[in-house]
């Protein structure tokens, strides 16, 4: 019980030695019926879009009678324009937002956290207010000024914000981080001459690229499954993201192809769950130090 | 700061008092500026992209505006309206507020509950943390949604399983008394964030705590009640704060359940889909931003009266 304050965070409390055998089973037992439970759905659907269509809602189970993939085809090319053009879109916008979050919050985090200015607490204080006022204050005069603009049915409302770090969540996520980042570095650096651009560039970011990388994946996945945001400014079936081109396939197809409909909605989590697969523990360390709400 | 001693020295020819005033300028540029270009992304948006914007839409929730005419500006009427004669904003309201009444006490109790099962340190705590955070990682898409959508239709998954012990169920999502509990159990479903976040907290309490409580005999019960409870506090306050928010800001499932119009019979009408549509499907803008500050001013008075509550139930650890 002596090894010290890691234990707090890394190893499971000392009661693991102490609990009795009908206990222990009784808590796998529950959690594993949980588990089941939680992942019931979405095993459900992987598995439903690769039965024979005959066989979709007859069944309960969760494996097909014969495997069949022509769902994910006749998906894939259920609308006017295939389903490949919307991953595209998808993918252009989500790389440009993790690239414009990454940059412009880093940089507006370094000058919080470490550079002195005047009205340095003013701009933070801001900042964090920024962050409890819900976006649709400023929803309309945007979409006014962006239509003015002539950029409806273009990326460009989506992601040039990005690049002005309206996402301010992952300034302050930065922040947190560069404060924990010795200050005796940077301040000898300074010593040497050092301009703030090059502590930046050669100190903070190379130190902190756990943090970038939290960013990133999180800007990628909450960019990947917005939908908000595309619908108000894509009209065009030739913009669509993923996420749109799947409500219109299921407006259009309604009850008719739920293959197609599944077969494509799980190639739309298959990103996402690639994320999770590989980067599990730089997300779960991100929200449980920071509290991110998703 | 080198640049700043270098810049004190006054050039030849200018006189005394404005080589003194411009080496104050200069010194207060080469203090500030470094500071300021790397903020400069982020002020532009905050002016150009949430500020401007946030006072024009102050502006237009005094008028009636169409996109196509220029605003006409006619007083409180938009609010008036909002108060006294909008059964959609009625009907928005009520289905709001029941969701995060719901949704929210049911998420967190859940997320505890798992939290305090996996911190007591069992084997495969790592995986089965996987499983349980996964549904909120995928759970803003449209496609579970899809999912959701047909796990509660009338010939859908929850019937077909439902059959097989004999009961007939009804369609979920197409019956305005059930529609929004299946919109429910989809938030309760994505514990998992507050899961983490109850379960970082929960590894913060000293163990010792319990072994003390233990010797003077106290039982699970009484430790939970007693130990573990109000040392999480913080933790719940800041869960249930977040949890709020986002709930009153739900969108998409709504949208995808009911097609876009919040049915049946508006049970599904959450606020923000309500305000989607008077902006982009009856363009009533000036309308729509009056419903947008009444949505802010809603948050804001739920926010402080949660900070204002908290002293007498947060226990914070000096």
């Amino acid at each position: 019980m002596t090894n010290g304050i890691t234990t707090a965070v890394t190893a499971p409390p000392s009661d693991i030695t102490k609990r009795s055998f009908p206990t222990s089973i009784a808590i796998h037992t529950l959690l594993i019926l949980g588990s089941l439970l939680m992942l019931y759905p979405l095993l459900w659907m992987v598995s439903a879009s690769v039965r024979p269509e005959n066989e979709i809602f007859s069944s309960t189970s969760l494996i097909p009678s014969s495997i069949d993939f022509s769902s994910y085809l006749r998906g894939w090319i259920g609308l006017d324009i295939t389903f490949g053009r919307f991953f595209w879109n998808s993918l252009v916008i989500s790389i440009l937002t993790v690239i414009g979050n990454v940059v412009a919050c880093s940089l507006a985090a370094y000058a919080f956290a470490r550079l002195r200015f005047a009205g340095r607490n003013f701009w933070f204080a801001i900042m964090l207010g920024t962050l409890m006022i819900p976006y649709h204050v400023t929803l309309i005069p945007q979409y006014v000024l962006f239509l003015n603009l002539g950029w409806v049915n273009t990326i460009l409302p989506l992601v040039v914000p990005k690049f002005l770090a309206s996402d301010a969540f992952f300034i302050f996520l930065m922040v947190q981080f560069f404060r924990g980042i010795p200050r005796e570095l940077d301040e000898a650096a300074m010593m040497d001459g050092c301009s703030a651009w090059r502590i930046y560039w050669k100190i903070m970011l190379p130190l902190s690229l756990p943090v970038l990388a939290t960013a990133a994946i999180f800007s990628f996945i909450w960019t990947w499954d917005d939908f908000f945001g595309p619908l108000i400014y894509l009209n065009d079936m030739n913009t669509y993201t993923i996420q749109l081109g799947l409500r219109t396939f299921v407006d259009s197809t309604s009850a008719s192809d739920w293959g197609g409909l599944f077969a494509m909605s799980t190639l739309t989590l298959v990103p996402v769950f690639f994320f999770f697969l590989f980067f599990q523990r730089l997300l779960i360390e991100g929200i449980a130090t920071t509290g991110m709400k998703r | 700061m080198s640049d700043v001693m270098r810049t004190t020295a006054p050039e030849g020819i200018k006189s005394e008092y404005g080589a003194a005033a411009q080496g104050r300028f200069k010194r207060l540029w080469t203090a500030n500026a470094p500071g300021y270009l790397f903020l400069l992304p982020w002020l532009i948006g905050f002016f150009g992209l949430t500020l401007g914007p946030a006072v024009i839409s102050l502006y237009l929730s005094f008028t009636d505006f169409d996109m196509i005419r220029s605003a006409e500006w006619v007083g409180a009427a938009n609010y008036v309206r909002i108060a006294t004669a909008d059964p959609k904003f009625a009907a928005a309201m009520r289905v709001t507020l029941t969701y995060v009444v719901l949704s929210v006490p049911f998420k967190l109790t859940f997320a505890l509950l798992v939290a305090m099962a996996l911190n007591k340190g069992v084997r495969g705590l790592p995986l089965y943390r996987a499983i349980f955070y996964l549904p909120s990682l995928l759970g803003g898409s449209v496609a579970i949604a899809v999912l959701w959508r047909q796990l509660f239709a009338g010939d859908g998954l929850v019937n077909a399983a439902l059959a097989h012990l004999g009961i007939q169920g009804p369609s979920w999502i197409s019956h305005p008394s059930y529609s929004l509990y299946t919109l429910v159990a989809l938030s309760v479903w994505q514990f998992g964030s507050p899961m983490i976040i109850f379960l970082a907290g929960l590894r913060q309490i000293p163990t010792d705590m319990y072994e003390a409580a233990s010797l003077d005999g106290a039982s699970k019960f009484r430790q939970f009640y007693k130990i573990t409870l109000p040392l999480l506090t913080p933790v719940i306050f800041f869960n249930a704060v977040v949890q709020t928010i986002d709930a009153f800001k739900a969108f998409t499932p709504a949208f995808i359940i009911s097609g876009g119009t919040g049915g049946p019979i508006n049970s599904t009408l959450f606020y923000t889909l309500y305000l989607y549509q008077e902006a982009f499907g009856n363009f009533r803008m000036g309308y729509a931003s009056a419903l947008a500050w009444i949505l802010v001013l809603i948050i804001a008075i739920f926010t402080a009266f949660s900070f204002l509550t908290s002293r007498y139930w947060v226990h914070y650890d000096d």
